[in-house]
C-alpha cells in the first residue's frame, strides 16, 4: 500500500461518515472466523422463536460502535464480481447455512441472503417445477429453519432434467434498490458492492419492493433492510465470502475483476455467462454459467 | 413448525423465499386512500373557488376543511409502517433525490401549508365574526386565530377571496401532483408487474377524485341530517355530475390498464389471471361491482333527475359505494401487487393481522382520526354556507 493510497483512504470522508464498516452490522462482530456450519448454532438462538438471531444484541451494538478497522483496504482498487456455475451445484446448501451463521441472518424461512432453488422437469413436461430450501415442505422434512435439505418429493416421478440454482444479491451496476431508497441508506460502493447503512435506514421497505431478484428483506428486530453484501467484512480482508468458502463443488466463484487472473475473471472468460432478468436494466454483477431458460 | 407457517403468507407455485413476508401491509393501503380523499375533497372546493361554479358554494368550505383534516392524517400510516419511525425526518433532512418516496415529506408539507393558508383566508370572515360574538376563552382563541386582521370590509373580503382563489389555483396542481405522485410511487416500480404501468398515476388520481367526492357526499348528507337541514339540491347535483364524470374516466382507465396487461400477455400473464381469480377475487368483485352499480345508478339519476329525499338517499348510497370501491381498489393494487410473486411463477395470499402495530385495528383507529378532527373543526369554525339560507329547525321538506 502506497502513501497515496493511504491519503485516498482517509480523504474518502464518505467512508467514515457512513461508518461503512459498521454498517455490515450483523456479520462483523459475529464471527471473524467462519462458524462451523454443522454446529447447532445456539448462539443467541431461542428455539422456536421467530426473531432469533445467532448474534446477540450486545454483539450487534459492539459491531456498530466499534467497527473493526481495515486500514489496508482501498475500495477504489477493487471491482468485485461473483459467478455461479449452475452445473456444479449439488444442492447441499452448506452455503445457506454458512451465510446464516456468518451474517447472523434472522433464523426463519422468510429471511435469506442467499438460497438454493431446485428446478425439476418431469418427464414430458416443458415447464420446470421450482422450489427452494425455504419451501414449507422442505422445512417440514428437515424439521428446522436453520438447517436445509430438499425433501424427496419427486422420488416416485420420472424426472427428465433437474438442477440447482444458487441465488444471492446481484450487486447490480444500476441497482434499483439504491435508486428508490429515500434516505440514501443503501448505496453502491466503488468496489461494486451495494451496502446498507443501518444507521440511516428507516425501514420503509421500498428497496424490498424494488429489488427484481427478491434478495432483500426486513430485519424485524432492527427495523432496517437486510441483504447479502458478499460478506463485505470478509472480502475487504482478502477472504472469500462465506458461501464461496464452504461450497464443496466450486459452484460459487468470487474475485476481483481488476485482477485478470482472479477466479471470477477466468470464470467469465472461460464460460458463456448470462445474467438474470437483464430486461430490468439493473446490469447485475452476478454471472451464471449454464442457467436454464426457466431460471429468473 | 406451525408457528413458522402461521406467520408467513401462504403461497402456491414458486415465490422467492424473502417474499413470504409481505413488505407493505394494510397501512400502505390506507395511506393512498386518505391522500385520495384529500385530493377529491379539494377538487370540489376548487370547482367553487377557482372556477366560480356557484352550485358548489354550499359545500366548498366544508370540502376545504375536510381536505385539511384528512391531510393531517395522510402521513401517519407511513409513520406506523416504518421499521425505524424515529428516523422519519431523514428523507427531509438528507433526501436521496432519485427516490420518489423521498419527495413525500416535501410534497405533503407543502400541501398542508397551502391548505392551512387557504382555510385561513376562506374562514377569516367567520373567525372575525366568531371573535366578536363569542365569550371567554373561545373569544381569545378566535381573536388569536384572526392574527389581528379583523377588517371585514367588502374591499378586504374581496382581497381574501382573491388570495384564496390564487391559493386554490396553486392547490389544484398541488393536489394533482400529490396524488399523481402516489401513483408514481407504485407505477414506477418495474419489478412488480401489477404496479408497473404508465396508467398508474392517472388511475390513482381519478380514483382519488371519485373517493373524495364520495366522501363529501356521505359527510354532507350525514351532517345535514344531524343539523336538520335539507342538503342543498344544486350542490348535490354538482357532486352527482363530478362523480359520474370522474367515475367514467377512472373505469375506462382501469379497464384499459387491465386490457393492456392481458393483451400484451408478457411472461407470467397466466399468473396475473390467477391473481385476479384467486387472492384478490373478492377485492376485484367489490371494486368493479360497486363501481358499475354506482355508474348505473348515477347514469339513471343523470337521465331522470330525481328530486328530494329519494335523490339524496341514492346519492348517499352511491357516495358510500364509491368510498368502499376505491378502498377495495387500493387493496387490490397495494396488496395484490405483492401477492403476485416477482418470479411470476407463484402467488401469495396476504392475511391481515387483527391486532398489532401493523394491523386492522391500527388502520381502524387511524381512519377514525380525520373524522374526529373534522367533527371538532366543524364545531369550531362552522363551514356551512347553507346554514344561513336554511335556518335551524327547518326540517326536511320531502
Amino acid at each position: 500500500m502506497t502513501n497515496q493510497d493511504q491519503i485516498e483512504n482517509t480523504e474518502d470522508t464518505g467512508v467514515t461518515r457512513r461508518g461503512f464498516l459498521g454498517l455490515m452490522g450483523a456479520g462483523v462482530a459475529a464471527t471473524t472466523a467462519l462458524v462451523s456450519v454443522d454446529s447447532d448454532a445456539k448462539i443467541g438462538h431461542k428455539a422456536g422463536h421467530k426473531l432469533a438471531f445467532q448474534q446477540s444484541e450486545s454483539q450487534y451494538e459492539e459491531a456498530l460502535n466499534n467497527p473493526p478497522q481495515i486500514p489496508n483496504y482501498n475500495w477504489n482498487e477493487h471491482k468485485w464480481s461473483y459467478g455461479v456455475d449452475v452445473s456444479r451445484c449439488i444442492g447441499c446448501m452448506r452455503c445457506m447455512e454458512a451465510c446464516k451463521a456468518e451474517n447472523s441472518v434472522q433464523e426463519d424461512a422468510s429471511h435469506h441472503r442467499t438460497w438454493i432453488e431446485r428446478y425439476v422437469y418431469l418427464e414430458g413436461s416443458e415447464e420446470a417445477l421450482v422450489d427452494s430450501a425455504a419451501d414449507p415442505k422442505n422445512i417440514e422434512y428437515v424439521g428446522s429453519e436453520v438447517h436445509f435439505r430438499f425433501d424427496n418429493r419427486y422420488k416416485d416421478e420420472k424426472v427428465d432434467k433437474a438442477f440447482f440454482v444458487p441465488k444471492l444479491c446481484n450487486q447490480c451496476e444500476e441497482p434499483s434498490c439504491v435508486q428508490v431508497c429515500p434516505t440514501g441508506a443503501t448505496f453502491k460502493a466503488p468496489d461494486g458492492v451495494v451496502l446498507i447503512d443501518t444507521n440511516y435506514c428507516f425501514g420503509c421497505q421500498y428497496c424490498v419492493q424494488a429489488c427484481p431478484y427478491g434478495v432483500r428483506s426486513l430485519n424485524e428486530q432492527r427495523g432496517t433492510a437486510e441483504k447479502c453484501n458478499w460478506c463485505y467484512h470478509r472480502i475487504t480482508k482478502g477472504l472469500n465470502p462465506a458461501c464461496v468458502e464452504v461450497c464443496p463443488t466450486g459452484s460459487r466463484v468470487f474475485g476481483d475483476l481488476n485482477d485478470k487472473n482472479s477466479p471470477i475473471s477466468l470464470f467469465i472468460k472461460n464460460n458463456q455467462v448470462t445474467v438474470l432478468k437483464s430486461e430490468m436494466g439493473n446490469k447485475p454483477n452476478l454471472y451464471y454459467a449454464g442457467a436454464d431458460k426457466e431460471v429468473s | 413448525m406451525e408457528q413458522v407457517f402461521g406467520q408467513v403468507a401462504p403461497y402456491i407455485g414458486y415465490v422467492y423465499p424473502n417474499e413470504t413476508e409481505i413488505p407493505w401491509t394494510e397501512l400502505i393501503v390506507i395511506y393512498p386512500y386518505i391522500t385520495g380523499l384529500v385530493a377529491g375533497a379539494f377538487v370540489v372546493s376548487s370547482l367553487h373557488h377557482v372556477f366560480g361554479i356557484e352550485r358548489f358554494k354550499a359545500v366548498s368550505k366544508f370540502a376545504l376543511l375536510t381536505a385539511l383534516c384528512f391531510m393531517f392524517f395522510a402521513p401517519i400510516p407511513l409513520l406506523f409502517h416504518l421499521g425505524q419511525p424515529t428516523r422519519a425526518f431523514e428523507p427531509l433532512i438528507t433526501p436521496h433525490f432519485t427516490s420518489a418516496m423521498a419527495m413525500f415529506g416535501y410534497v405533503a408539507s407543502f400541501y398542508v401549508c397551502l391548505l392551512s393558508l387557504e382555510v385561513w383566508f376562506a374562514f377569516r370572515e367567520d373567525l372575525v365574526h366568531l371573535s366578536k360574538t363569542s365569550k371567554g376563552l373561545a373569544k381569545k382563541v378566535y381573536t388569536m386565530l384572526t392574527l389581528g386582521s379583523d377588517d371585514i370590509s367588502p374591499k378586504s373580503l374581496a382581497l381574501d377571496h382573491k388570495i384564496a382563489r390564487i391559493l386554490a389555483m396553486i392547490g389544484i396542481p398541488g393536489a394533482m401532483g400529490l396524488h399523481g405522485y402516489v401513483g408514481f410511487v407504485f407505477g414506477s416500480l418495474k419489478t412488480r408487474e401489477w404496479w408497473s404501468s404508465d396508467l398508474m398515476p392517472p388511475i390513482f388520481l381519478l380514483s382519488a377524485v371519485v373517493s373524495g367526492v364520495g366522501l363529501l357526499i356521505v359527510l354532507y348528507v350525514i351532517t345535514c341530517k344531524y343539523r336538520k337541514v335539507v342538503p342543498d339540491h344544486e350542490a348535490m347535483v354538482g357532486l352527482k355530475q363530478v362523480l359520474w364524470a370522474s367515475l367514467i374516466i377512472v373505469l375506462v382507465f382501469e379497464g384499459l390498464e387491465l386490457l393492456e396487461m392481458v393483451y400484451k400477455a408478457r411472461e407470467g400473464i397466466e399468473t396475473v389471471m390467477e391473481l385476479i381469480k384467486g387472492p384478490i377475487w373478492a377485492g376485484m368483485s367489490i371494486q368493479w361491482g360497486l363501481s358499475l352499480f354506482s355508474l348505473i345508478a348515477l347514469s339513471a339519476m343523470m337521465i331522470k333527475n330525481p328530486q328530494g329525499k329519494k335523490f339524496v338517499n341514492w346519492m348517499f348510497v352511491c357516495g358510500l359505494a364509491m368510498m368502499v370501491a376505491v378502498l377495495a381498489m387500493r387493496w387490490n393494487v397495494v396488496i395484490g401487487g405483492q401477492e403476485l410473486s416477482k418470479t411470476m411463477k407463484g402467488l401469495l395470499t396476504y392475511y391481515p393481522k387483527i391486532l398489532g402495530r401493523e394491523s386492522l385495528l391500527t388502520v381502524l383507529f387511524l381512519f377514525m382520526g380525520p373524522f374526529i378532527t373534522l367533527y371538532f373543526a366543524a364545531q369550531f369554525i362552522p363551514p356551512w354556507e347553507d346554514a344561513k339560507s336554511h335556518p335551524h329547525g327547518k326540517a326536511a321538506a320531502h
